[in-house]
């Protein structure tokens, strides 16, 4: 018998323990998704093998979409969860420099003439200069956050607003087009990978990050600035500094994203790449159960998050609601999602619980 | 009511769960007369200009006006405004990009339609008949910060108040301002307008006010004509020691003997920083206790944020065993050996969410550079053996620090600093707010740690806890260093009377 309870209380607190995970919500969310998509048409999880124009071998099928377009969304979010980690805030420029950064990569690999023959420039060039033009643009965003001490969302409103313009006047307005087919193995498909590349570059910088936060101090100084910054200056801290490094990571992310969304197209449209897709990437976060107001984050949660609401996306597609209808649906259920994760609740159903247990033992 | 008295509080009590604020407080204000409210952290002052302000409600008492029939009832801010009961508090209140006169009528007009030009001529006669240095339509933030005090005791005053509560309105202000201020106030008094003085500044105290009231542990203490209660008096019921207390007994503290030819482990000369202080000079030796000593805000915190680099250092010169050194951030300090636990526990101390653990390795990590972080195991280690070293009580290393009491979190960040094997140790208020037995652990740990080489300053607002500890004290008062006690000299006699000054 009291083997049995001893059981039984090791199960329910196993189980508690599961339910207290902050990865936990993100998780559960996207087995709902499943469990409704499996009633509802289960040809959701079809995924065929067919060829594509070049000839290669590619899967396809809503989970590849969801694979392929939420890894975009699974590397911004690493960016966007260490900048509101620190700075209590989000970077909504994210777009924008997103377009800025494609545009410079496409300027270094075309040089003058906007329809070149051959690349002008090795793509590994291209790539690393529009790294340091995308670092650069996170850290004049975190300078205005940190130096003048403006509001996140107002500060990064600044490139927001101007992004998609310097973007355009990068390439003096034209429209280049690459006609180099290994240009397009990055935001499509390595030939003989039937798997979207993608979501290979998104499992190098989960790799990377994770690797970064293992061998750096970058979780325990960022979680301290964010959460109590005169503390963290009294700790020998910058906090200053923080925050822009917060910033540049995001920046570095941003170029990464950037180099996948032009290769998808092998061209750029300027105002329409990448558009609203900080909400998404900021939702991620949110999603993740890490609070917006700064502090403690989980990197793993927000990652999880960020394939999550692809999978809503997906999801939303599939049942064919129109694409104007589509922000109102999600955010139906990304309202839900949100204050379900949020802090708050968590700790009044953390202690609802406790009274119900205290209950149990009356 | 009796003639003259404008305002009677009888038998306030005050409680906030756990905490028995007020307990049966008294207070009696008389036209005419700028009335001191004295008492350290934690008398109660706040919490009665809350109480008559009507921002907090109370358990028990009365209030009563002048002309007004019975007790009366303060719900709101409001209510106390239209009993004619002002504040005007240390940060200005008023709109600093609005007009002047906007700013005194403001909130104030009924209806819509506003007469701009009778309310630039009314500002005008005021501001005039107050000998008040500003124009009407002249944008507020353009004023000085002891005008733009002046007007918000103009507005209240303009508002038929009876009673004028300032509560510290000179802690920004330079000596000029000040004494403009005072000249609105004793104006003001010939008025016959009752004025409440809260203040920590005891010269401002024996310049303008005409009566003391001092409070002590949420409990009336006395009312005293000014000319009737000298200084040390005033400091001794202040603080809660008598003045003959013949049980002065220095306790477990050893007597300090230096070394010969030993050079002081720091040695400051002329530092000042922009918290407001005025240049000091200080030094400590190896394995010395000492402290500094004073009233709340004369400037005790402001000093040894300056020797950490807490504060904007502005002049002065530091040596660290001889050797001239730069201090201008906290990490200079830390790197030179300096650790700091700050007065401040919540705001300047714990990171609230992040767990024991982590708050303990915090300063010892950043030393170590952003790229040597600490293993999970090394980290655990240092935290169980800091945590039984201290006997931290926490649920485990995990638990948020927050989650601690406050003499539990005391200990983590006492932690937090011994871990960095510092050579200079500085412990701002270290036993503020935590139980008896943890205040002990710690006078016990300080005394121990200057028995092994450490040198330890120790601030306290208890002042037989410093005496106890230290065996030097460095008094200071409104802000600037006035005297050195060591040796025969450490008695709380001693200690009050230097902190009061001068007895004029």
């Amino acid at each position: 018998m009291q083997t049995n309870e001893a059981k039984k209380s090791s199960a329910s607190s196993f189980f508690m323990k599961i339910v207290k995970n902050q990865c936990f919500i993100p998780l559960a969310t996207l087995l709902l998704l499943a469990v409704f998509n499996l009633i509802a048409d289960p040809s959701f999880f079809k995924i065929s093998l067919g060829y594509n124009s070049a000839g290669n071998p590619v899967l396809s099928g809503f989970l590849i979409t969801i694979l392929d377009s939420g890894s975009e969304l699974a590397i911004l979010a690493i960016g966007m969860t260490l900048v509101t980690a620190a700075t209590g805030g989000q970077d909504i420029s994210v777009g924008a420099a997103i377009a800025i950064s494609g545009s410079v990569l496409l300027r270094v690999l075309c040089g003058t003439n906007s329809r070149p023959e051959t690349l002008q420039a090795p793509i590994i060039v291209a790539f690393l200069v529009s790294c340091v033009v995308a670092m650069l643009f996170g850290a004049f965003n975190g300078v205005l956050v940190a130096y003048f001490k403006i509001q996140p969302m107002i500060a990064t409103l600044i490139l927001y607003t101007a992004g998609r313009s310097i973007a355009a006047w990068i390439n003096n307005n034209e429209l280049p087009v690459i006609s180099e087919p290994s240009f397009t193995y990055f935001g499509e498909f390595i030939p003989g990978i039937p798997i979207p590349t993608p979501f290979f570059i998104a499992v190098a910088c989960m790799i990377i990050i994770g690797i970064v936060l293992k061998v750096t101090n970058l979780k325990l100084f960022t979680q301290a600035v964010g959460i109590n910054e005169s503390s963290s200056r009294l700790n020998g801290l910058n906090p200053a500094f923080i925050k822009v490094l917060s910033f540049v990571i995001l920046g570095l992310c941003v170029a990464v994203v950037g180099l996948i969304k032009v290769s998808r197209i092998s061209t750029i449209n300027y105002s329409v790449i990448a558009k609203d897709i900080e909400m998404d990437a900021i939702l991620a976060v949110a999603l993740g159960g890490n609070a917006l107001s700064g502090g403690k984050f989980n990197m793993a949660a927000s990652i999880i998050g960020a394939y999550v609401i692809q999978f809503l996306t997906t999801t939303l597609y599939k049942f064919n609601v129109q694409s104007d209808a589509l922000p109102a649906y999600k955010a139906i259920v990304v309202i839900l999602l949100v204050v379900i994760s949020a802090p708050t609740v968590r700790e009044a159903f953390s202690s609802m619980t406790k009274k119900l247990k205290v209950k149990e033992v009356a | 009511m009796e003639d003259n008295i404008v305002l009677k509080m009888r038998n306030i009590h005050k409680i906030f769960p756990g905490v028995h604020a007020l307990q049966g407080v008294d207070f009696t204000l008389r036209k005419g007369e700028i009335h001191a409210l004295m008492g350290e952290n934690g008398a109660g002052k706040s919490t009665l200009i809350k109480v008559l302000t009507g921002v907090y409600g109370k358990e028990e008492g009365e209030i009563f006006l002048d002309g007004v029939e019975g007790a009366v009832a303060i719900h709101s801010p409001q209510d106390a405004q239209r009993l004619g009961i002002s504040t005007v508090y240390q940060e200005i209140t008023l709109c600093p990009n609005l007009s002047v006169a906007e700013n005194m009528f403001i909130g104030r007009t009924e209806g819509v339609y506003q007469n701009w030009k009778k309310m630039n001529t009314e500002t005008d006669r005021i501001l005039k008949s107050l000998d008040i240095p500003a124009k009407p339509t002249q944008q507020l933030e353009s004023c000085s910060i002891a005008v733009q005090q002046m007007i918000a005791i103009a507005r209240a005053v303009d508002m038929d108040c009876k009673v004028l509560i300032l509560d510290e309105p000179t802690s920004s202000l330079d000596e000029q301002e000040v004494a403009k201020l005072f000249k609105l106030m004793r104006d003001l008094r010939e008025r016959g307008v009752g004025i409440i003085f809260v203040t920590h500044f005891l010269d401002q105290v024996y310049e303008v006010c005409d009566r003391i009231t001092v409070m002590r542990d949420g409990k009336l203490v006395g009312e005293y004509p000014i000319k009737e209660l000298p200084r040390v008096q005033l400091v001794s019921k202040m603080l809660g020691k008598e003045l003959d207390d013949l049980s002065d007994i220095k306790g477990e503290q050893q007597e300090y003997t230096k070394e010969k030819g030993a050079v002081p482990v720091l040695e400051a000369e002329g530092l000042v920083s922009d918290a407001g202080i005025k240049p000091f000079d200080f030094h400590i030796d190896k394995g010395e206790v000492n402290g500094f000593t004073g009233l709340l805000g004369s400037g005790r915190s402001e000093c040894v944020r300056a020797i950490f680099g807490a504060d904007r250092v502005l002049g002065g010169a530091v040596k660290m065993n001889g050797k001239n050194v730069k201090i201008s951030k906290p990490l200079d300090a830390m790197k030179n050996g300096i650790a700091y636990l700050p007065e401040d526990r919540k705001n300047d101390g714990i990171i609230g969410d992040l767990s024991v653990r982590d708050n303990i390795i915090l300063a010892q990590q950043v030393l170590r550079g952003f790229f040597k972080p600490f293993s999970k195991a090394e980290a655990n280690k240092v935290a169980d053996e800091y945590i039984k070293l201290l006997s931290i009580k926490t649920a485990s290393k995990d638990t948020p620090i927050k989650s601690l009491s406050g003499g539990n979190q005391q200990k983590v960040i006492l932690a937090r600093w011994l871990f960095t094997h510092p050579e200079y140790l500085i412990l701002d208020e270290p036993t503020r707010g935590i139980d008896v037995g943890t205040k002990i652990d710690i006078q016990k740990l300080v005394l121990k740690l200057a028995s092994e080489g450490m040198s330890v300053t120790f601030i306290s607002s208890e002042l037989d806890e410093m005496i106890r500890t230290c065996s030097r004290l460095v008094v200071m008062r409104d802000r600037k260093v006035v005297g050195e006690l060591s040796g025969a000299d450490l008695n709380q006699n001693k200690v009050m009377s230097t902190i009061a000054g001068g007895d004029k």
